[in-house]
C-alpha cells in the first residue's frame, strides 16, 4: 500500500517533454555542426524530407513496436519478419505488376498470422514475450534459410513507386508513414481499444478486474505490430528492388525499434508513453547518423557512439524515477 | 531459510533428503538426449566422443553458469556475446603473435571484462535504465569496438601457449584417457559458481533481489552492490568462454554472435525464471550440455543449419511453457 506512495513522480510534467528536448539537443547539434563546417545545402528542407526519408523502414517497424511495448509487452520477431515479408514479396510478384495486390495481400496475411500466433503464445501459453518472439524470430529465420535459392524474383517497378514516387514533392513513402503514425495516434488517443491498451499495460490484473478482455487487447497489439513490420518489409522490398533474406537483420530492426521506442519516452514496462515520442525517437536517430555522416565520424566509431547514446538517452529520463529497474 | 542458516551439516542433509524427489527435469531430458546421441553414433561413449562433445559444449556452459546470476537477479546480459567477441579480438591484437605476451594478455581481458560488469551494473542500478537496453547498448558498443580495435579485420592467430585453454587435452589421465583443459575450466568455474549461488549469503540475496527487489531493500539487501556483482560475474564468464572459444575457433568479428540468447535459452531450458527470483547453477549447465547435444543430435541425424534454428525457437518457447505450467499447478508465483 505505501508503495504507491514510492512510485508516484514529481517530475511528472518534465518527463512528458522529454522526447522533445532530446530531439531539440540533437537538432541543435545538426544545425550546429552544418553551419560550422559551412555545409549549408545540408539546412534546406529538401535535406530535412532526405533525413526523413532515410528512416521510413525503422519508422514504420517503431510504430508497430510501440503498441506492443505500450501493452506491456515485447517483440524482438520483427526484423526477420521484415526479411520474410521483402523475400516473399519479391517471390509473389516475380516482376509482374498483376500480382502485386495478390502479393501485398499474402505479405499481409503473413504479418498477421505471425503476430496472431506470437499474441497466442504469450497470452493462451503465457511464454514470456521476449522469449515468444526470441522462439518466433529463430523459427522465421529458419524457414527463410531452408527455402533461400527457391526464392527469387523482383519487384515489378509500378510497385518501386512506394519507395521511390513522390506526391507534391513528398515521398509517397514519407506520406505513408505519416499516415500511419496519425492512425496510431487517433487509435491510441481516442478511442476505446487506445485507453485499453494503456491500461492492460499499466497493470494487466486490475484492467482485467476492471472488465477488459486482456487477451483480445495483447493479441491484437501484437498483430499491429507485426503487420507493421510487414508494411516495413514490403516498403524495403519496393525499395529494394528484390528482398533478400537478411536485409530485417542487417538493418538491425528488431533492437533499433526497441531503442526508438525507448527512447522516446515509452516505458519498457507499458502502459506510458505515446506515438509521438516514438516518432522522435526516429527523427533523434536518423539526425545522429546524419551528425555522424557531416562529422565525417568512422563507421566502426559510429556504432560505439551509438550503443552509448541509446544508453545515455534512456538514463536522461529513467534517472529521475525512484523504480526499481532490472 | 531460516534452517538454512542455522547450517549445520545435519539440516543440509536433511534438506537435501527433503529435495530429492524435485529433480530438475532437465536432468532427465540430458540423459535422454545422450542416450539418442549413443544410439545413433556408438562411438559416442568412447572417450573421444564425449570429451569433445563436453569440450564443444564448456564455453556455452561457462557462459550460461554466469547469465544465470543476472537472470536469478531480474535482468538480461545481452552483451556477454559480444564480450566474447572482445576478448578474442583484443586478444589476438594485444598478443600480435607474440607467444610470451599470454600470461598479461589474460589478466587484461579479464580486467576490461571486469569493467564491462560493472558498468552494466551501475547503468542499471544508478542510472535505472533496464538491463535489456543497458546491455543492447553495451552489444552495440562492444561490437564497434571490436571492429574499430582491429579495423574491421583482426589480424594475426592466437599462439599455442592462448589456444592451451581451449584446445588442449591432457593426455594419460587414468579411467577416461584424457582430460581437455576446457573441461577442468568448466569444472572448476561451475563448482565455484554453483558454491556462490547455492552456499553463500550472495545467493541468497540475489534470489531475494530477483523475486522482490522492494522488499530485499528493505530487508537490508544491498541490492546496488548485489546487481553490480551479478554482472561481473556474467562478464567474466563470458571472458572465460571467449578465451575457450579462442583456442578452438580461431580468431574472427563474429565467434560471439547469438551466444548471449543461446546462454539465455540454456538457462529457460534449467528452469529459470526470467526476471528473477529462480534459478540454478547446475541445472543451467545442464540446459546448455542440452542445448549443444540436441545440436549435436540433430547434426548426425544430417539435419542443416536452419532446421536448428526452427529447433532452438521451438524448445525454447516449449521449454517456457513448460515451466509456467510446472509452476502454475505447484500453485507457485
Amino acid at each position: 500500500m505505501s508503495t504507491a506512495i514510492f512510485v508516484k513522480r514529481p517530475a511528472r510534467r518534465m518527463e512528458r517533454y522529454a522526447p522533445a528536448l532530446l530531439l531539440g539537443v540533437a537538432l541543435a547539434i545538426y544545425v550546429a555542426i552544418a553551419l560550422g563546417l559551412g555545409l549549408t545545402r545540408f539546412l534546406t528542407p529538401e535535406a530535412a524530407i532526405a533525413i526523413l526519408n532515410r528512416s521510413i523502414a525503422l519508422g514504420i517497424t517503431a510504430v508497430g513496436q510501440t503498441f506492443a511495448i505500450l501493452v506491456g509487452s515485447i517483440d524482438l520477431s520483427v526484423a526477420h519478419l521484415i526479411s520474410a515479408s521483402a523475400v516473399v514479396a519479391s517471390a509473389i510478384m516475380n516482376g509482374d505488376p498483376a500480382m502485386m495486390l495478390p502479393a501485398v495481400l499474402a505479405v499481409l496475411l503473413m504479418g498477421a498470422l505471425v503476430g496472431t500466433l506470437n499474441g497466442l503464445m504469450i497470452t493462451r501459453l503465457e511464454v514470456n514475450p521476449l522469449i515468444a518472439t526470441l522462439g518466433m524470430a529463430l523459427i522465421i529465420q529458419g524457414c527463410l534459410a531452408s527455402f533461400h535459392g527457391r526464392f527469387g524474383g523482383s519487384v515489378p517497378d509500378a510497385f518501386q513507386y512506394f519507395a521511390y514516387g513522390a506526391v507534391l514533392g513528398l515521398p509517397v513513402s514519407l506520406i505513408v508513414l505519416t499516415l500511419l503514425v496519425l492512425a496510431a495516434w487517433i487509435v491510441l488517443r481516442f478511442t476505446r481499444f487506445g485507453s485499453n491498451i494503456y491500461s492492460v499495460g499499466g497493470n494487466r490484473d486490475t484492467a482485467r478486474a476492471a472488465g477488459i478482455k486482456t487477451t483480445r487487447v495483447v493479441m491484437a497489439s501484437h498483430i499491429i505490430c507485426s503487420l507493421c513490420a510487414s508494411l516495413a518489409g514490403l516498403y524495403l522490398a519496393s525499395r529494394l528492388k528484390s528482398g533478400s533474406p537478411w536485409i530485417g537483420t542487417e538493418g538491425a530492426y528488431d533492437l533499433e525499434s526497441i531503442a526508438v521506442v525507448v527512447i522516446g519516452g515509452t516505458i519498457l514496462s507499458g502502459g506510458k508513453g505515446g506515438i509521438w515520442g516514438t516518432v522522435a525517437g526516429v527523427i533523434i536517430f536518423s539526425l545522429i547518423d546524419s551528425i555522424f555522416n557531416l562529422a565525417g565520424v568512422d563507421a566502426f566509431a559510429k556504432q560505439v557512439m551509438r550503443g552509448i547514446i541509446i544508453v545515455a538517452a534512456v538514463a536522461f529520463y529513467a534517472i529521475r524515477s525512484k523504480r526499481i529497474v532490472a | 531459510m531460516i534452517r538454512e542458516t542455522a547450517g549445520s551439516a545435519k539440516t543440509h542433509a536433511a534438506a537435501r533428503a527433503g529435495r530429492l524427489p524435485k529433480i530438475n527435469p532437465v536432468f532427465f531430458v540430458l540423459a535422454a538426449l545422450l542416450v539418442a546421441i549413443t544410439l545413433s553414433n556408438p562411438n559416442f561413449v568412447e572417450p573421444t566422443g564425449y570429451m569433445n562433445f563436453l569440450k564443444r559444449a564448456a564455453p556455452l556452459a561457462i557462459l550460461a553458469a554466469g547469465q544465470i546470476y543476472v537472470i536469478v537477479s531480474g535482468g538480461f546480459d545481452l552483451s556477454a556475446g559480444s564480450l566474447i567477441t572482445l576478448t578474442v579480438v583484443g586478444s589476438s591484437m594485444l598478443l600480435d603473435n607474440n607467444a610470451d605476451a599470454t600470461w598479461w594478455v589474460i589478466p587484461v581481458m579479464y580486467a576490461v571484462g571486469l569493467a564491462v560488469g560493472v558498468v552494466n551494473g551501475v547503468v542499471v542500478s544508478f542510472l535505472r535504465v533496464p538491463s535489456l537496453i543497458a546491455t543492447l547498448g553495451m552489444m552495440i558498443t562492444l561490437n564497434g569496438a571490436a571492429f574499430m580495435w582491429s579495423s574491421g579485420s583482426p589480424r594475426g592467430y592466437l599462439p599455442e601457449t592462448f589456444r592451451f585453454f581451449g584446445r588442449v587435452n591432457l593426455q594419460g589421465i587414468p579411467l577416461v584417457q584424457f582430460l581437455p583443459v576446457a573441461l577442468l575450466v568448466l569444472m572448476v568455474v561451475g563448482t565455484v559458481l554453483f558454491w556462490l549461488m547455492h552456499r553463500t549469503n550472495l545467493g541468497r540475496m540475489l534470489h531475494a533481489l530477483g523475486d522482490n527487489p522492494r522488499a530485499a531493500q528493505m530487508s537490508g539487501v544491498p541490492i546496488e552492490k548485489v546487481r553490480i556483482i551479478a554482472f561481473v560475474i556474467s562478464s567474466l564468464s563470458a571472458v572465460t568462454a571467449g578465451i575457450l572459444l579462442g583456442g578452438f575457433a580461431g580468431v574472427s568479428t563474429d565467434v560471439g554472435v547469438g551466444y548471449e540468447l543461446q546462454a539465455i535459452t540454456a538457462c529457460v531450458i534449467g528452469g529459470a525464471q526470467l526476471l528473477g527470483g529462480r534459478g540454478s547453477v547446475p541445472a543451467s549447465i545442464a540446459g546448455a550440455l542440452t542445448l549443444t547435444a540436441i545440436f549435436t543430435l540433430l547434426n548426425f541425424i544430417g539435419l542443416p543449419k536452419p532446421v536448428r534454428d526452427v529447433v532452438q525457437g521451438l524448445i525454447l518457447i516449449v521449454a517456457v511453457v513448460l515451466a509456467t505450467y510446472r509452476r502454475n499447478r505447484a500453485g507457485g508465483t
